[in-house]
């Protein structure tokens, strides 16, 4: 099924806040609800957006490379985004990073032998004060989670697992 | 001092349209559509010295008066994209007291004759972005959004759109690049966005926290503005408190207030009573001030003060540095920073991050020589003046500033 077929009325609704000479301006919301519900774009997907969207498959391919919330292979259900820069790393999110991998087994940018959790790094995500943080990127969007310590993340990965073994 | 940006923290429930309302709200924008003409609000807020807040500090009147008036339709743009490492406080205000933030931008579309804006929010503030759509949907239900407003001939519509995580989106040019659908690379200028931005029509692009103090301005006057903060910089101002001290957070103060106040006093001092190596004051893209000298905290935090520094206020995400912390890594953190995000447009930005982070590895890793250390400073230095935006220019503030004030951390870290 395409897109446009599979979430009609989302996409009327995407399109419908942009002037005609401004179609192309539904690119980005249109890739997040093409990444919904694999995590990732297929590349029908991306056919579908260019044939929509009246631009070629190589523009489209061109915007999903440039951003880092667009994925275009398979992780973990959920990527948990843990920010280890400048602010946050002043205050101990490069130790919990380490800890949380030590406690996962894995490596950042691994994901977790039954595919939940993928582990990255990543840059400022306005939550400085509140470090150590990481937001989760799923089937449900992204969600914050400040103040963060290992035993709360290794609490709320098994709520992940769970609702991911329940909805297989 | 009561808020009059963050003042849910005063007023419970604030971000709801009917409290946001029973304290005033949507006043401001009513009588100006019905009242005034577009170009006396302008004047308004010309004459109350507002200086944008997204970094660059420019008066946001006087913008407003450069939109070209024989060009249509007009859009105006809310720079939400908040991704300077140490920035949080477009965040806070979105989530506390988002009326405010809104009823300030439908001051500015009807200022510029606008019927249609854009909320430009950085990919990574998806709940925002959700619950933004529901209290716009909130406003055109009372009738503050939506055809022949109060009566009038005048329209307004807002729009949420998410990016989806770059830093250069933050980039006035690059956003709308962005919002066209396509990668976030900036244009060259000129022409300006008030000549030719969005879908190539006359385009105002403001930062969250400008657009949030327009309403106030509005109603208690140009004068009453000018009365907080100092000549120079008028008004308060939301403080992004990171790094080693003791309560980080937002702190909104009028501009001109001292490091030594925002750190001390509201800060609660440095962590582990630990004394201050350095400030960063606007953020990763800052160059670092060196604290030597106590009195350099009591400096006051106004745009023309930072700058005897040799720094920048920039979007006053002020980052505490203290004396555990050797500025190699720092510096190797920043250079990281912008290598990621650097958006690859022109060669020097692209190259230059590429081998800045090459050698700040080196150094930081101990595998580097002392003349590795200027080799830095000289890649540094010859990006400097040569790069299309910004960003290029930022990613050598730290660098520059560090090997130069600091080189004493370098040459611990190298080989002799
Ligand atoms: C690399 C780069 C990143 C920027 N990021 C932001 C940002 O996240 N938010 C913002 O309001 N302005 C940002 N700016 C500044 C904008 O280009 C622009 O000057 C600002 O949005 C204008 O609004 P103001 O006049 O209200 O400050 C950035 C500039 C550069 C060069
Ligand atoms: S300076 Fe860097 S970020 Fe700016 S246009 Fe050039 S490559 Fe892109
Ligand atoms: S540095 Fe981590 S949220 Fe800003």
């Amino acid at each position: 099924m395409s897109l446009a077929q599979k979430y009609s009325k989302e996409v009327k609704q995407i399109l419908s806040k942009y002037p005609p000479e401004g179609k192309r301006s539904a690119m980005m919301p249109l890739l997040f609800l093409a990444q919904r519900e694999e995590g990732y774009i297929t590349k029908s997907a991306m056919q579908d957006i260019a044939q929509m969207l009246d631009v070629t498959e190589t523009e489209v391919a061109g915007v999903v490379g440039f951003y880092t919330l667009y994925h275009e292979e398979k992780a973990g259900k959920y990527r948990i985004q843990v920010c280890t820069d400048l602010p946050c790393a002043l205050r101990g999110a490069e130790k919990f990073m380490d800890d949380l991998c030590g406690n996962l087994g894995i490596k950042v940018g691994e994901t977790t032998s039954d595919g939940v959790v993928t582990v990255e790094a990543v840059t400022c995500l306005a939550a400085c004060d509140k470090a150590p943080m990481f937001q989760t990127q799923g089937p449900e969007g992204i969600k914050y989670h400040e103040n963060m310590t290992v035993d709360k993340t290794v609490e709320l990965i098994n709520s992940l697992k769970n609702v991911a073994e329940a909805s297989k | 001092m009561s808020h009059i940006l963050l003042r849910h923290r005063e007023i419970p429930d604030i971000n709801q349209l009917s409290v946001y309302k029973k304290n005033g709200g949507f006043a401001a924008f009513k009588n100006a559509v019905m009242k005034m003409k577009p170009n006396e609000v302008t004047d308004v807020v010309k004459n109350s010295g507002l200086r944008g807040r997204g970094g660059a500090g420019f008066p946001t009147g006087m913008k407003w008066s450069f939109i070209d008036n024989k060009n249509w339709p007009h859009y105006v743009v809310a720079n939400a994209d908040e991704s300077e490492p140490g920035t949080f406080k477009d965040r806070e205000i979105m989530e506390g007291n988002p009326f405010q933030f809104l009823e300030g931008l439908a001051i500015g579309c009807y200022a510029v004759g606008a019927n249609a804006a854009y909320v430009y929010l950085r990919g990574e503030f998806w709940e925002l972005g959700s619950s933004l759509d529901e209290k716009i949907a909130e406003m055109e239900e009372a009738g503050f959004l939506g055809d022949k407003l109060f009566g009038t001939e005048y329209s307004l519509r807002i729009y949420t759109h998410l990016g989806a995580g770059a830093y250069i989106c933050g980039e006035e040019t690059a956003l709308l690049e962005s919002l066209e659908g396509k990668r976030g690379q900036p244009r060259v200028r000129p022409p300006f966005p008030p000549a030719v931005g969005l879908y190539g029509k006359p385009t105002i692009i403001n930062n969250v926290e400008t657009f949030t103090n327009v309403p106030m301005i509005m109603a208690n006057g140009a004068e009453w503005h000018k009365s907080i903060g100092t000549t120079d910089s008028p008004g308060v101002k939301i403080f992004s408190l990171s790094g080693r001290v003791r309560k980080p957070g937002n702190y909104e103060l009028p501009l001109g207030t001292t490091f030594r106040e925002l750190i001390y006093t509201h800060g609660g001092g440095v962590q582990d009573s630990r004394k201050v190596k350095a400030i960063m004051p606007a953020g990763a893209s800052s160059s670092l001030i060196l604290v030597d000298d106590d009195k350099i905290l009591d400096t006051p935090m106004d745009y023309a003060s930072v700058r005897t520094l040799k720094a920048d206020l920039g979007s006053a995400s002020i980052i505490v540095v203290d004396d555990t912390v050797s500025m190699d890594w720092l510096v190797n953190k920043t250079v990281h920073f912008f290598k990621h995000e650097s958006c690859g447009k022109c060669t020097p930005c692209r190259e230059g991050t590429y081998w800045m982070s090459r050698i700040s590895e080196r150094i930081h890793d101990g595998a580097a020589t002392r003349a590795d250390v200027d080799l830095l400073l000289n890649v540094a230095k010859q990006m400097q003046g040569k790069c299309l935006c910004a960003l290029g220019e930022f990613s050598t503030m730290a660098v520059v500033s560090g090997i130069e004030r600091f080189r004493k951390d370098f040459d611990n870290a190298v080989k002799a």
